[in-house]
């Protein structure tokens, strides 16, 4: 009998320790915030550009997180993007909802400074702080923070700004994807090979 | 020759075909002078170099030419002496075949050496300038990647180096522009050895070399013979790829380098051997590194050997020098058969890291068979010098699992190609890794520029927020200010009420000095611009030269006209000038009161006598009283009023003030003009048609301003009469009405007394009965339309500044809003007759302000689009029509078909704004 009230005990004492110890580090290791949104907010272009329907792409992260947002709406992002996300949202790979815009080159603003007024108005529109000028002066675009959101574009009054491809240079380039498939008939490609072949 | 050290062995490897002796029959011959040479700014890895010298300049042969950028980068010295003919991007040896900067320079073929000397013993000098005295001699890496060598000579600053590997292997077929460089100058690769060790004073130094190269090995021995240098030459089994340079360091040490980690991290240093030599003449000789040996090989070359080749030279030289059968040629490949690049354009240059050109025929160099299926044979697997797995590697590139394939160790691949080499499937593996890797180095610069734009975009939010706050706090502290400011001006208005009377013109007459101003300058451009027409004219003896010189003689009075105008008003107290008139006004308004006053007493005294008297003059004096009455009230009133200190009152006066000057300087230019054409006429000038209308024109603008002056003056008198208190109206009508009561008393009196004067005088009652009534409606009006009242006062100030008009309008638009709200809170309880009412003047005080201050907007739009002065204004009005035009033809191929109509319509509407603005632009920038 005392064996059993013992164990009871035991157990008791057990499971008020453990009890504590949970109750005390649910408390003191609390998350804050939900660690979702920012990972797949790191997995967005941070183009800020809206095209998605959501202020920014943080908005967006918050309703694919909270409000199972369809997680295809991010033109600057690609198919690259929905991929990422469906792999660590754990859902199925969706294609690109094409009514948010379609996958583009990637492009940086330019203004035509000669055309420039200085009205600030791009200035304003930039999310990314990325347009230099002031009120009066002529306004540049510094490419480095640029993000090609395009959001500069419709406010210019005198429609000086052009959405311009990023050049390769030699640095930036990269290889190709090799071809691939089977070429069967190696001769229809190269016709010298089988002229040498007969001479 | 047996080695002195136990050589190691690395896993994997290919044997190829060596094909070495075909080009090792003939001694290095020097390349014949190359008539251009075209120097890439990156030969180099790291930053491209920046041009020092520009198009047209003379260089000569190891003159700087572009400068190093950063620390991992190199300069780049002329090969030849000559002209620079172009800076301009041109085809250089790159996989992609794209171009990039180049400097070209046009031999003068006298192949003149610049000034230059070698050190006369360079372990005098400190390590860090001898590394500098390399640098600057713009020494990278010859073996194939081109690695700034000073930056590895520094290794020895900040790591231990215990080994320097000198690497002679040259495992890659065809290839021999180091062993025929150890051949024939043992003594300078030596040298150089002795100057890497000298500065990074090494343990123990080894040379690496493949048993195939016999001669080299010999040569080498024996320069070693007379060199005090201790070092080890460890001969290698042949096998590609042995000169890898994590590779080589297994073979000699048996230390293998960790992943993603440099030789100098284990304590080695790895040099090439062709770098060593470039450094012993740049050191000994002073020489820069302007020429390397290039091996020109493969079947389809006449005379297949090495040549010491000037950098820069292109290739097309060198093939025409070494007789190339072009027309056997299939494919000419820049570096080795395993890891160099196919080029198709023969104008490309030879740059620091060309070591080979193969000129290979079709049987030679067959085109890849087409890629068949993996069949998974491992066969990668066993040849991978790099101990990776290129078969997984290659599913991962191919499905694009990146992440995976760089799990795999992907990066540490060194591309040598074995795999491909081996393949039985003929897959280009080494093809499918670099892509991978391309795409991963994309994805995390992406990655990178992701989190830097969230960094920005959160920084902008943030300061927006603080923005915002400072924002509203400023906005309170001003309110504060404006109470506390409001409260004392009350004070002061109790106590003085002259003084803000006359600070006010002093605001008003401030944008007039800077109109002066603006006015004075562009008198003056004006006037420079007549000037250089007029000099243009003679030099090229146009007729018109004596209107132009007319032109420029009135402009010149015109800008002198101005500048003084501005100098007066600058030199006089802004205060004087303005205030002056209505402080005169004012006084003289007040004396003639006076002075009407007085007269009517003297009339009043004279009818009461001749009324005494029975004088038969009493009807003529009653009417003289009456008119002086009148009189002395206009007076009075106008005196009241100027008193009051009307704004209006002072503004008109202003603007007429400037108008008369104006009026002024236009009469002195038309009597100058018109003596000007009569002068041009006596002397049968043929511009004298031409002055003479201009005449004309200068009298019509006199006219029309002096239209304006008198329509101002007629405004000028009505202009206070709207601003009117009604208090003032009201005092008027109880003065009146005194003095029907007066007269009626006197008219009563006078019919008890039976005066023959009762009858007019009850005619006078009646008139002034009709007077009062006059007023009194008057006064209703006002009341009535306070509103009405309230915009004419500010609708005068418009003329002045339509920004107080605005200012007034989003004071009322507040004020509304603030009542609204006001009754919205009460709403939900009882409801406030009184608010209501209130609201509703407000609101139709504010619609009339707006309605007031768009008026004045549109007429000063349509006035400065009379002048036509504002050129600037008109080009971005242009420029904003223009782009309206664009846009709207944008939406309109946007469009759907039911909306095209109403888009056509804007769009078309759009255009003729934008024509307009246009011709109105091109007439007035003419």
């Amino acid at each position: 009998m005392s064996a059993v009230l013992i164990a009871v005990l035991v157990l008791l004492g057990l499971g008020l320790v453990f009890g504590i110890l949970l109750g005390y580090s649910s408390i003191r290791f609390k998350v804050e915030g939900n660690p979702l949104v920012d990972q797949v907010d790191s997995l967005l272009p941070q183009t800020q550009c809206g095209q998605c329907g959501h202020p920014g792409c943080r908005p967006y992260a918050e309703a694919i997180v909270n409000n199972d947002e369809a997680i295809n709406k991010c033109p600057p992002g690609g198919q690259g993007t929905i991929e990422a996300l469906a792999d660590l949202l754990d859902v199925e790979a969706i294609p690109l909802d094409a009514e948010h815009g379609e996958e583009q080159i990637k492009k940086v603003a330019y203004i035509r400074e000669d055309e420039c007024i200085g009205c600030t108005k791009c200035i304003q529109a930039c999310p990314v702080d990325a347009i230099l000028g002031a009120a009066k002066q002529m306004h540049t675009v510094i490419v480095s923070e640029c993000t090609g959101c395009d959001l500069c574009v419709e406010p210019c009054p005198v429609d000086c700004i052009d959405m311009l491809p990023i050049e390769t240079t030699l640095n930036s380039w990269q290889w190709p994807v090799p071809k691939s498939g089977v070429e069967l008939i190696a001769t229809d490609r190269h016709p010298g090979i089988a002229l040498e072949a007969d001479a | 020759m047996k080695n002195t050290v136990k050589v190691h062995s690395f896993h994997g490897g290919i044997h190829p075909p060596e094909n070495k002796k075909q080009s090792t029959g003939a001694p290095i011959a020097i390349a014949p002078l190359p008539s251009r040479v075209i120097l890439p700014l990156q030969q180099h890895i790291g930053l491209p170099a920046e041009p020092v010298v520009s198009v047209g300049d003379r260089v000569l042969k190891g003159q700087l030419v572009a400068e190093a950028v950063g620390r991992i980068s190199a300069n780049i010295h002329a090969s030849i002496s000559g002209t620079v003919v172009a800076i301009e991007p041109h085809p250089v040896p790159h996989m992609s075949g794209m171009e990039a900067g180049c400097l070209i320079i046009e031999s003068d073929g006298r192949d003149e050496w610049i000034e230059h000397q070698g050190l006369e013993d360079y372990t005098q000098l400190p390590k860090q300038e001898l590394i500098e005295y390399i640098r600057r001699a713009g020494v990278a890496g010859m073996g194939g990647a081109g690695f700034p060598t000073d930056v590895k000579l520094h290794l020895g600053d900040d790591h231990i180096v215990n080994t320097l590997i000198i690497n002679a292997a040259e495992c890659e077929p065809y290839i021999t522009a180091d062993d025929m460089l150890m051949r024939e100058r043992a003594d300078e690769v030596l040298g150089g050895i002795e100057i890497i060790a000298h500065l990074l004073k090494p343990l123990h130094i080894m040379v690496g070399i493949e048993d195939n190269k016999p001669q080299a090995i010999r040569a080498l021995h024996a320069a070693l013979d007379n060199s005090p240098l201790n070092l080890d030459i460890v001969i290698t089994p042949t096998k590609y790829p042995s000169g890898g340079e994590k590779q080589l360091i297994k073979l000699l040490t048996g230390i293998e380098v960790p992943s993603g980690r440099i030789p100098a991290d284990v304590g080695i240093v790895c040099q090439n051997i062709g770098t060593t030599t470039a450094i012993y003449r740049a050191v000994i000789h002073g020489e820069p590194l302007i020429s390397r040996i290039v091996t020109v090989t493969g079947q389809a070359a006449g005379h297949k050997q090495n040549y010491e080749v000037r950098i820069g030279t292109r290739f097309a030289d060198l093939l025409d020098h070494s007789e190339v059968r072009r027309e056997q040629m299939h494919r000419l490949i820049v570096g080795g058969p395993m890891m160099g690049i196919t080029v198709i354009n023969e104008q490309i240059p030879v740059i620091k890291t060309t070591n080979c050109l193969i000129a290979g025929t079709i049987g030679e160099m067959p085109p890849q068979p087409p890629a068949q299926a993996c069949i998974r044979c491992g066969m990668c697997e066993q040849v991978c010098p790099a101990e990776l797995l290129p078969q997984q590697l290659h599913w991962f590139a191919k499905g694009k699992e990146f992440e995976k394939a760089r799990h795999h160790n992907l990066f540490d691949c060194i591309e040598c190609g074995a795999c491909s080499y081996v393949c039985p499937s003929n897959i280009p593996l080494v093809q499918y890794y670099r892509f991978a890797k391309a795409e991963i180095r994309k994805e995390d610069e992406e990655q990178r520029k992701a989190d830097h734009a969230r960094i920005r975009f959160e920084a902008r939010l943030e300061r927006l927020e603080r923005e915002k706050i400072e924002k509203e706090e400023r906005r309170k502290q001003r309110a504060i200010e404006a109470a506390a400011a409001q409260a004392a001006k009350k004070d002061a208005a109790l106590n003085i009420t002259s003084s803000s009377a006359d600070n006010r013109p002093a605001a008003a007459s401030a944008p007039d000095l800077k109109q002066l101003k603006s006015n004075a300058a562009i008198a003056r451009t004006k006037l420079r611009k007549a000037e250089k027409a007029l000099t243009n004219a003679q030099e090229k003896g146009l007729d018109g030269i004596e209107t132009l010189q007319a032109t420029l003689q009135q402009l010149q009075v015109k800008s002198e006209q101005a500048e003084k105008a501005y100098a007066d008003a600058q030199s006089a107290p802004a205060l004087q000038q303005a205030p002056s008139a209505p402080v005169t006004d004012i006084k003289q308004l007040k004396s003639h009161a006076a002075i009407a006053r007085t007269k009517l007493k003297k009339a009043e005294k004279q009818l009461a006598a001749a009324q005494e008297t029975g004088d038969a003059d009493i009807d003529a004096l009653k009417a003289q009283v009456a008119e002086l009455q009148a009189k002395s009230i206009a007076a009075e009133k106008a005196y009241s009023e100027a008193e009051n200190g009307n704004s209006p009152a002072t503004t008109p006066g202003i603007d007429t003030t400037e108008l008369e000057a104006d009026i002024a300087a236009l009469q002195s230019k038309v009597d100058k003009a018109e003596s000007a054409w009569k002068t041009a006429a006596e002397s049968g000038s043929p511009a004298a048609d031409k002055m003479a209308a201009g005449v004309e024109k200068l009298k019509d603008k006199l006219k029309a301003l002096q239209d304006e002056l008198a329509t101002i003056r007629a405004s000028a008198s009505p202009a206070p009469a709207t601003a009117v208190d009604s208090t003032a109206l009201e005092a008027d009508i109880a003065a009146m009405q005194a003095k029907v009561d007066k007269a009626e008393n006197a008219w009563k009196a006078a019919v008890e007394s039976g005066s023959p004067a009762a009858d007019k005088m009850a005619a006078g009652v009646e008139k002034l009965k009709d007077k009062l009534k006059a007023l009194q409606d008057e006064l209703a009006q006002i009341k009535a339309g306070s509103t009405a009242k309230a915009t004419s006062d500010s609708g005068t100030a418009a003329s002045v500044s339509i920004k107080e008009l605005k200012q007034q309008v989003s004071i009322m638009r507040t004020k509304l809003k603030k009542a609204e709200k006001q009754q919205a809170e009460l709403a939900e309880g009882e409801k406030d007759p009184a608010l209501e009412a209130e609201i509703a003047e407000l609101r139709a005080r504010h619609d009339a302000a707006q309605a007031l201050f768009d008026a004045a907007e549109a007429e000063k739009a349509a006035a400065a689009a009379q002048q036509g002065i504002d050129l600037k204004q008109l080009k971005i009005d242009a420029a904003m029509a223009r782009a309206a035009v664009t846009k709207a033809e944008r939406a309109l191929s946007k469009a759907e078909h039911d909306l095209k109509q109403t888009l056509e319509e804007e769009l078309l509407a759009a255009r003729a704004k934008a024509e307009k603005l246009n011709s109105t632009l091109e007439r007035f920038s003419e």
